[in-house]
């Protein structure tokens, strides 16, 4: 069994001020070389989790407790100067909106430039680095687009100035924060190939962000599932799919197009919304919106545990569907 | 009546900031002040000259001292700052009536009343307002309502500006313009549509505009344009005070430190206006 | 492109000589409302004196006899071709007044605005780095009384603890030109330029400190933390670089408004500037200056915000 590239251990997100939990003593690693992608609702946490890797976390909000190792250190405690050198270098990151991600007033190539910079490699060589990278990603004309502006170019484009921004320094490990979420169907799956053929290309690992559970299908190789906070349900995409054993995880299923689920289940919505995570600290946070929830459900709170397929945080998983 | 609902939501908003109730404690003192000096309850009478006191500094019988002439400093302030209170809402009184009323008809009725009203307000923003304000008042004199007119014209524009602005944002939004295609009377639509979301920058400006006012006021006092001698003014009586402040530092400090008390009253209540006005800037 | 781009740059300038037309007309009207006129101003009680004929020569003389539109033209193309005047109680024309008045005011105007613009960003940045704090409070408190405290107080203040405490005053002296005396005249401007930059120190803070919270939330400078990007770099290459815009309007406003706006300022330091000159013609009712140079500080205001108006646009590559 290989070394985790990164293991994050018992993380718990909470409000600077008032101590709320946001993410609350959550667990998980990937390791060389893996993809994985966290599924989850807005609210439940998994944004949050991937900027306190990079101690990206915003103004107010604080990672309160746990580890992220990372290379023999523990990010949460490292030196922010031991972090800035990680940033963009050995683990970079990519954001959902990337008109308001990059600077608007700053010519892009400058910005690629800045990566360079930033690890001491601004040489003669860096301008060839950064119109190769802009030539990777697919932008035609990169020589003109060292000297545009965003605002010059479209979602799509721009999502791939990130990813060569993100990508320029070869990084271990590549954080993905809905980067298809603000684009066109068309565009997102042309920026989901361009993802996968990069990493087929570097075999770094990856984290994928997202709320759409059908994104991830033909991308990851293991799939997180966080519900209010916690993590519900761990496993391989295949596992995932065909036998979820958290009620949740099947719910979601269920409710994409086109799902592996059995046909004799009816496509629809799981009724209800997801509970603020510092109100149900005590409880199995998906009880009160659960079919198979009973009084067990509403007192205690179920920690993740390994079954036949996953690992599920369920007093009542679904067992085999098939 | 949902506005009443309203009105105690904000005004329990403007107490839990701790700036808005000093600044509003500094007003209402400075106003209290301007009140009794009107009923000429001072400690003494301003103008009353005892010689053989001149130049003492601040006592149980005169709180500020007394100036070279022998007049309480304190009761001299007392007057001046009635004087550039009174100047100060009667200027604003007007700037704000007439502005509010350009910039909501211009505003509302667009074409060439729009045109002239912002015209208007680009010709008098082009003066810095003491200078415009110096010109106005040696064409009409030195008396208080000279000074009100003057400071009046000076701060219109503003008013126009802060009025005319949401009510362009308010002539656009569906369910006015349904509103008017309907046939509702424009004065009806302007009155419970549009005036109500003007008020709270009105509110806004009107403190902000009433300290502007008063710097105004007491600097063209200072330059012997406004209150004459030997009337008090704060302007004045920092000019008049010049010679002697070397020596008797109260007779500099007790009109500056009243001008700048009510000016930073007056802004701090704007500022708490504005934050508990604005849905979008309130702290839960 | 460039066709929609110069119709831009024509439509605002014929816009701007709209406006410095409605000035001119305002400020005739304003000053045309004085009770006295320069007969009265200049010869004071002796124009009891005169008989009605030796009145009606004098308004000839003066140009007054004729009606209000007449007088307006007169002055307006006179203005035009350069002719802005005759101060008759100095004896001198109103061109040759303003020509060495204006660079007083300029130097001033420049001095002041500058040291502002250098204490409000610095300030700003202060306040803004953590806000709601203790520094944050006291920069708050820096900017509310630079702008309660009256320029004139303040100078008033400056005058006794210099002059009369510590017997140091440059400006009790004849002023001096930079031509003349470098080093007096930098004197000279000095407590006038403290004065002017803390009154502009207060607008210019209080906008870099909201345009700097603004920005510091905004998306980008994450992803420029997420770079790898030191807290220095990101502070000035991102964060300041991009709250500029309000900034540098605000300062040509500030800028704008300190050439007329520090007319008192001049008086009470003695620096024979343009306000000084408007100050002395309007005790002296001589309107012609006053017109004419109320005319030109108009101009000169509108001008700037004009410049500022380009220069911002120039500076926001997201403007087209």
């Amino acid at each position: 069994m290989s070394k985790p590239l990164i293991e994050v251990k018992n993380l718990t997100i909470e409000t600077a001020e008032d101590s709320r939990t946001l993410v609350n003593n959550i667990s998980f690693e990937v390791f060389p070389g893996e993809a994985v992608g966290v599924v989850g609702e807005s609210g439940s946490g998994k944004t949050l989790t991937a900027l306190s890797i990079l101690g990206l976390l915003p103004r107010g909000v604080v990672a309160r407790s746990g580890e992220i190792n990372y290379s023999d250190s523990n990010l949460l405690t490292a030196s922010e100067e031991y972090r800035r050198s990680i940033r963009g270098n050995q683990i970079s990151m990519i954001y959902q909106d990337p008109m308001t991600a990059l600077n608007p007033v700053m010519k892009l190539g400058k910005q690629l430039f800045e990566v360079l910079e930033a690890h001491d490699l601004l040489d003669s060589e860096a301008p060839q680095r950064v119109f190769n990278a802009f030539k990777e990603v697919g932008i035609p004309e990169p020589d003109r687009a060292l000297v545009s502006y965003p605002h010059e170019f479209s979602g799509g484009m721009r999502q791939r100035v990130m990813i060569a921004m993100a990508m320029i320094l070869s990084p271990k490990l590549l954080i993905a924060d809905e980067p298809t979420t603000a684009l066109d169907v068309t565009i997102q799956q042309q920026i989901l190939a361009l993802v996968s053929e990069q990493r087929r290309k570097t075999g770094m690992s990856m984290l994928w962000i997202t709320h759409d559970l059908g994104v991830v299908a033909n991308l990851v190789d293991r799939v997180i599932v966080m519900y209010a906070g916690r993590i519900v349900e761990v496993g391989t995409v295949k596992e995932i799919f065909t036998n979820p054993q958290h009620p949740y995880t099947h719910g979601l299923l269920a409710s994409l197009p086109k799902s592996n689920v059995k046909s004799r289940e009816r496509l629809m919505a799981i009724p209800g919304v997801p509970p603020k995570p510092w109100l149900v600290e005590n409880s199995c946070a998906f009880s009160p919106r659960c079919t198979r929830a009973t009084t067990e459900c509403f007192n205690e709170t179920p920690s993740l545990k390994p079954n036949a397929f996953t690992k599920a945080a369920c007093f009542h998983e679904i067992g085999t569907s098939q | 009546m949902t506005t009443k609902k309203q009105e105690k939501t904000w005004v329990h908003y403007y107490f839990k900031s701790t700036s808005g109730v000093v600044g509003a404690v500094l007003v209402l003192l400075m106003m209290i002040i301007s009140i009794c000096a009107a009923f000429g309850w001072t400690t003494h009478d301003p103008l009353a000259q005892n010689p053989m006191d001149a130049l003492q500094g601040p006592s149980s019988t005169y709180w500020f001292g007394t100036d070279q002439f022998g007049r309480d400093v304190f009761s001299r302030a007392m007057d001046g700052m009635r004087r550039s209170m009174t100047v100060s809402i009667v200027a604003v009184g007007i700037a704000g009536f007439i502005g509010v009323s350009l910039g909501v008809l211009g505003g509302f009725l667009g074409k060439w009343l729009d045109g002239f009203v912002v015209r208007l307000s680009d010709v008098i923003f082009a003066f810095p307002a003491i200078l415009l304000a110096l010109a106005i008042v040696n064409s009409l004199g030195n008396s208080w309502i000279d000074t009100s007119l003057a400071i009046a014209i000076v701060y219109t524009p503003i008013f126009i500006r802060v009025a005319r602005g949401p009510v362009l944002t308010i002539k656009e939004l569906d369910y006015v313009k349904s509103v008017r295609v309907l046939g509702f009377s424009s004065p009806r639509i302007l009155m419970s549509h549009v005036l109500p979301n003007v008020l709270a920058p009105i509110l806004v400006q009107i403190a902000l505009s009433m300290s502007w006012a008063i710097l105004t006021e007491s600097g063209l006092s200072f330059l012997g344009l406004g209150t004459q001698p030997p009337d008090a003014s704060l302007g004045l009586m920092v000019s008049e005070a010049q010679p002697m402040a070397a020596f008797a530092w109260w007779t500099l400090v007790a009109p500056s430190a009243f001008i700048t008390l009510v000016v930073v009253g007056l802004n701090l209540v704007g500022d708490g206006l504005r934050d508990s006005l604005d849905p979008a800037r309130r702290q839960s | 492109m460039r066709l929609a781009k110069t119709s831009g740059i024509a439509a605002r300038l014929l816009s701007v000589l709209i406006t410095l037309f409605g000035i001119s007309v305002f400020i005739f009207i304003v000053l045309r409302v004085i009770p006295g006129d320069t007969i009265t101003g200049s010869l004071g009680i002796e124009t009891g004196v005169l008989t009605p004929e030796q009145i009606d020569d004098l308004k000839r003389y003066y140009g007054i006899d004729k009606p209000l539109l007449l007088q307006y033209f007169s002055w307006i193309t006179s203005f035009l071709s350069g002719d802005l005047g005759f101060a008759y109680s100095t004896g001198v024309s109103v061109l040759t007044l303003t020509a060495s008045s204006l660079p007083v005011t300029i130097e001033l105007a420049l001095f002041g605005t500058i040291s502002g613009v250098i204490m409000g960003i610095a300030i700003g940045m202060f306040s803004a780095k953590k806000p709601g704090s203790a520094r944050d409070f006291f920069g708050q408190l820096f900017g509310l009384l630079a702008l309660a405290i009256p320029g004139f107080v303040l100078s008033t203040a400056i005058v006794t603890i210099m002059a009369n405490k510590f017997g140091y005053f440059p400006n009790g002296y004849e002023y001096m030109t930079p031509w003349e005396d470098l080093w007096m005249n930098l004197q000279q401007m000095l407590f006038p330029s403290i004065v002017l930059g803390i009154a502009v120190a207060a607008p210019v803070m209080r906008t870099t400190r909201s345009a700097l919270l603004e920005t510091v939330d905004k998306d980008f400078i994450r992803t420029a933390f997420g770079k790898g990007l030191k807290s220095r770099t990101v502070q000035f290459r991102h964060v300041l670089r991009n709250s500029l815009i309000p900034i540098v309007t605000m300062t040509g406003i500030q800028f704008g408004y300190l050439l007329g706006g520090a007319v008192i300022v001049e008086k009470i330091f003695a620096l024979p500037g343009m306000g000084r000159q408007i100050l002395d013609a309007i005790n002296k009712r001589e309107y012609a200056t006053v017109q004419s140079s109320v005319m030109i500080f108009a101009i000169l205001f509108v001008t700037i915000n004009l410049v500022t108006d380009i220069i911002y646009r120039r500076i926001d590559p997201r403007i087209k």
